[in-house]
């Protein structure tokens, strides 16, 4: 090369501090905003909204909104929108219940033929949004009527129930105490196994962000200074343990709490570090340059669809073991609830941008706001107008930092 | 006829740090028809959109004189309020709506805000026969070819009671017996004492209709000549003489065998799948060379160029693309990539880069694979990769890290020439690869082609800018309505008679 290279990199060093911290605000104001929510409703709350039980409630009463969180946000990065998920959820469930309570197959059986189902719809939509070309808009708002439809059909109209013990487990119930209880002093028995989980998430926390500090340090990239990496760590290791600690003081993990962290490991490891996630995010953000660029870009699309098809038959699946019966309203406004989490979460309304973890976040959001608002006796059309207004702020608040930026 | 309509004086316009017009005079005599010519980029359609609102007053300097009193248009509707009408190049006619919709669009024929139908239509009706388009006013645009579209846009300008016409590139997108009827019109408003200026690539025309020539070169006016008798040569030699010293890196061309070869390209419009955009073109790219194509606006240079890559343009494609001999499938982007193709495009914004990404993703988007061999991206890998480019191209950015909507122009088109060097491509087909770009970081551009070429790679420049052609290339094609008119080698080319071949075909 024959340009100049000596000028640039005090400038770069120069520019860096500052704009690390803004993209840091920007990135991390729904961890803050989230943060302060929990303690406005602790205090609202003397205190109730923290206790063993209630914290195991916030969780199993989202946890299908959450799952649908994960696949709504790739299909918002992908810019598109998915408006069928709740419809699918009640089929889902329909489908669940005829294959073990009707027809008496083995629960593994059922929920993997009910996973594929969830498949199946799911490329039926992608393929008219992604090969022919329809407003993912029209497809999943003409899903939300079929899939409806379906599932009166299926169901003829009643609730088909009750589930096998093991999907009612799955959505409702708690690790075995196989290691006892230990006692915690002041803070009365615990169970020995969630807690060595606890700890054991938090070491492998910890060690794979030391691993990528070292990775990241001897490739010659900045990081941050050793006195902050820890202080970070300690602070995710000290919410992570807190609420182990309390969901052990009560019942155990939760297994929806097991699935769900997986879930949200696996697909933010996919969302950053795959090619097919990079490529969601690439058609998000600039659908002709990433065809220019080679992705394939009809593909990407339909598999996106089909990924939140099986979301959808898992939380489906969750939700009817959860009420122990499958409902022809189950699921109702569901696609409400996952749009609203992944834009809370900070996702951009024309795609390109949005976080796995964020979409939780936001999801929970909404659930502790729910959860905060009917302890402290508030009736529900308050609750509804506080989780709209909530809504538009975030999204007006990601609009805000955008235009500043750019100015 | 020494009465001026329009006098605009010191006019410069900046962008961002690029000078598009700097110190430009006009004078339009009233009831003539006043042509501007410039290549693409000389500043023309930054003059009109000046004089006509589009840049309001105080985003340039100097000033504006219509009808005798100084203007400060804040908008296009200020300078239509005084009888000043521009049709862009892109026509602005909703085609849901009817002709008279159109005609009245923003200006209805309403009564207590209720549109009176009859009034609009009758008026409508009165104002097609002026323009002489036979057609019902309540037909949709959409229904109509684009030369009686163009009428209607000119039938438009009237409704407004128009003084000074302003047509850009009036009959770029018409056939001949259209742009004669458009020209037949002008003559028969010229003699209603409406004036017209009209820019326009097409010499013939221009020599045939106007009344005076005003030449503009590099945001400059160069001079302005009474079109009587004048040739066209003469208006050429005005266009592009400039001198071209110093503003390319030396460079000793070293150039090997044949790598790609075009043969027998045809492409047709994806709106209108009988016109040719593409006529039986054949190009050849050797390693090591760099090779221009040069065409006026809608000559064919991008549709060609995408039409290769990956079938990005166009349907209808016939030819063959035969790559160190063997002929190849480029069906998709993805092979064309695979076979060592890359397209930058002319457009950064819209189909180069995703600006609500940082530096690093962008440059790794087309190459991904590259770091991910199990299908999970090494992020370390990639950030070294970016950080590579970053240093080696001298792209100006805090970091990497840092979202390529902020970079300038000239550090953003370094970010997507670092995208595609890293797909490690043989050929490289770079569209306007300067575009927008101010003149220090053009030169930067340029040495990063030469070290392309250098590398053994074959790069063919599309370019509006005849002296960026000349300054760069080992040989220059040129293309005029889609058909090769013209292959000269570095030692014959010059700006005349590359724009002779450029405007063949345009001259029956």
């Amino acid at each position: 090369m024959t340009t100049k290279t000596a000028a640039t990199p005090e400038a770069h060093l120069a520019g860096q501090p500052q704009r690390r911290f803004t993209v840091n605000l920007r990135q991390s104001g729904i961890y803050i905003a989230f943060a302060l929510i929990v303690v406005l409703f602790t205090v609202l709350t003397d205190g109730a909204l923290l206790t063993p039980q209630n914290i195991s409630n916030i969780i199993v009463q989202n946890s299908y909104v959450l799952i649908l969180a994960i696949g709504m946000i790739l299909v918002i990065i992908g810019g598109h929108i998915d408006l069928s998920v709740g419809s699918v959820v009640a089929l889902t469930g329909a489908i669940c219940a005829v294959l073990t309570v009707q027809m008496g197959l083995p629960w593994p059986l059922a929920v993997l033929i009910t996973l594929l189902a969830g498949a199946v719809i799911g490329a039926a939509q992608g393929y008219w949004v992604a090969f022919f070309g329809i407003p993912a808009f029209i497809v999943t708002l003409a899903g939300m009527l079929v899939f409806r439809a379906l599932t009166l059909t299926v169901l003829g109209n009643q609730g088909i129930g009750p589930f096998p013990d093991q999907i009612r487990t799955l959505a409702n119930g708690f690790t075995e105490g196989y290691l006892g209880n230990v006692g915690l002093g002041p803070l009365g028995g615990a169970d020995l196994l969630s807690l060595l989980v606890g700890v054991a998430v938090v070491a492998g926390f910890a060690f794979n962000q030391w691993r990528n500090r070292k990775a990241r340090l001897s490739y010659g990239q900045v990081v941050d200074p050793f006195p902050i990496f820890v202080a970070k760590i300690a602070l995710a290791a000290a919410v992570v343990l807190a609420v182990v600690v309390q969901l052990a003081r009560f019942r155990n993990l939760p297994w929806v709490l097991v699935l769900l962290a997986v879930l949200a490991l696996g697909y933010s490891v996919m969302a950053n570090k795959s090619v097919f996630g990079r490529h969601v995010y690439a058609i998000g953000g600039n659908l002709q340059a990433a065809t220019l660029s080679g992705v394939k870009v009809k593909q990407v699309t339909f598999w996106v669809f089909v990924n939140m098809g099986v979301l959808s038959a898992l939380a489906g699946v969750i939700f009817a073991g959860r009420l122990n019966q499958a409902g022809p309203t189950a699921g109702n406004a569901f696609e409400l609830d996952a749009i609203a989490a992944a834009f809370i979460g900070g996702a951009a309304v024309q795609g390109g941008v949005g976080r796995v973890v964020g979409a939780i976040t936001g999801g929970l959001i909404m659930g502790v706001i729910n959860n905060g608002m009917s302890l402290i006796g508030a009736p529900s059309e308050r609750v509804m107008l506080v989780k709209g207004l909530v809504l538009l702020a975030a999204v007006a608040y990601d609009v805000w930092t955008k235009r500043r930026g750019r100015a | 006829m020494s009465d001026e309509i329009l006098v605009m004086r010191g006019i410069t316009k900046r962008f961002a740090g690029v000078t598009a017009l700097h110190d430009v005079t006009l004078a339009v005599r009233r009831g003539e028809i006043h042509a501007i010519c410039g290549e693409n980029g000389a500043g023309k359609s930054t003059l009109m959109k000046v004089l006509s609102g589009v840049h309001p007053h105080g985003s340039y300097e100097g000033e504006i004189v219509f009808e005798g009193e100084p203007c400060s248009f804040g908008g296009v509707r200020d300078s239509e309020r005084r009888g000043i009408v521009i049709i862009h190049q892109e026509l602005a006619l909703c085609g849901q709506l009817s002709i008279a919709e159109n005609l009245f669009l923003g200006n209805e024929r309403a009564k207590r805000g209720l549109i009176d139908w009859n009034r609009t239509n009758h008026a409508a009706g009165a104002l097609l026969a002026r323009v002489g388009l036979r057609e019902n006013p309540t037909t949709p645009v959409h229904d109509l070819g684009v030369g009686k579209q163009q009428l209607v846009e000119i039938a438009k300008a009237l409704a407004k009671d128009v003084k000074l016409l302003i047509l850009d590139e009036p009959t770029a997108a018409l056939n001949d017996d259209d742009s004669a009827h458009l020209l037949d019109l002008l003559d028969g408003l010229r003699a209603e004492g409406i004036t017209s200026v009209i820019i326009s690539h097409k010499l013939n025309e221009v020599t045939r209709i106007a009344d005076s020539i005003t030449i503009l070169r590099d945001g400059r006016t160069i001079e302005t000549l009474p079109a009587r008798g004048v040739s066209e040569d003469r208006i050429i030699s005005g266009m592009v003489g400039r001198d071209l010293e110093h503003r390319f890196p030396p460079r000793t061309p070293k150039i090997g065998d044949e790598v790609l070869r075009i043969e027998d390209w045809t492409v047709h419009s994806p709106s209108q799948p009988d016109r040719v955009v593409v006529d039986n073109a054949t190009l050849v790219l050797r390693r090591g060379e760099i090779v221009g194509l040069a065409g006026l606006m809608g000559a064919g240079r991008t549709e060609l160029a995408m039409s290769v890559f990956g079938r990005s343009y166009g349907v209808g494609i016939s030819g063959r693309v035969v790559k160190d001999g063997r002929e190849i499938d480029t069906r998709t982007v993805r092979k064309a990539i695979e076979h060592g193709l890359a397209y930058v495009s002319e457009d950064r914004k819209r189909y180069g880069l995703n600006l609500i990404q940082d530096v690093k993703l962008n440059v790794s988007a087309a190459g991904l694979d590259k770091l991910a061999p199990r299908g999970w991206v090494n992020e370390n890998e990639e950030h070294s990769v970016a950080e590579k480019y970053r240093r080696s191209m001298n792209i100006k950015t805090p970091s990497v890290a840092t979202p390529t909507s902020s970079l300038s122009g000239g550090n953003q088109q370094k970010v997507v020439l670092a995208k595609w060097m890293f797909t490690d491509p043989d050929v490289l087909i770079l569209d306007e690869p300067t575009r927008g770009i101010d003149v220090g970081a053009k030169y930067e551009i340029y040495s990063i082609i030469n070290d392309l070429a250098d590398q053994g790679r074959a790069v063919l420049v599309i370019s509006s800018e005849l002296p960026e052609l000349l300054g760069l290339c080992d040989r220059v094609y040129a293309l005029s309505e889609g058909r090769i008119t013209g292959e000269l080698d570095r030692a014959e080319a010059t700006q005349e008679r590359l724009m002779l071949h450029m405007t063949q075909g345009q001259t029956t």
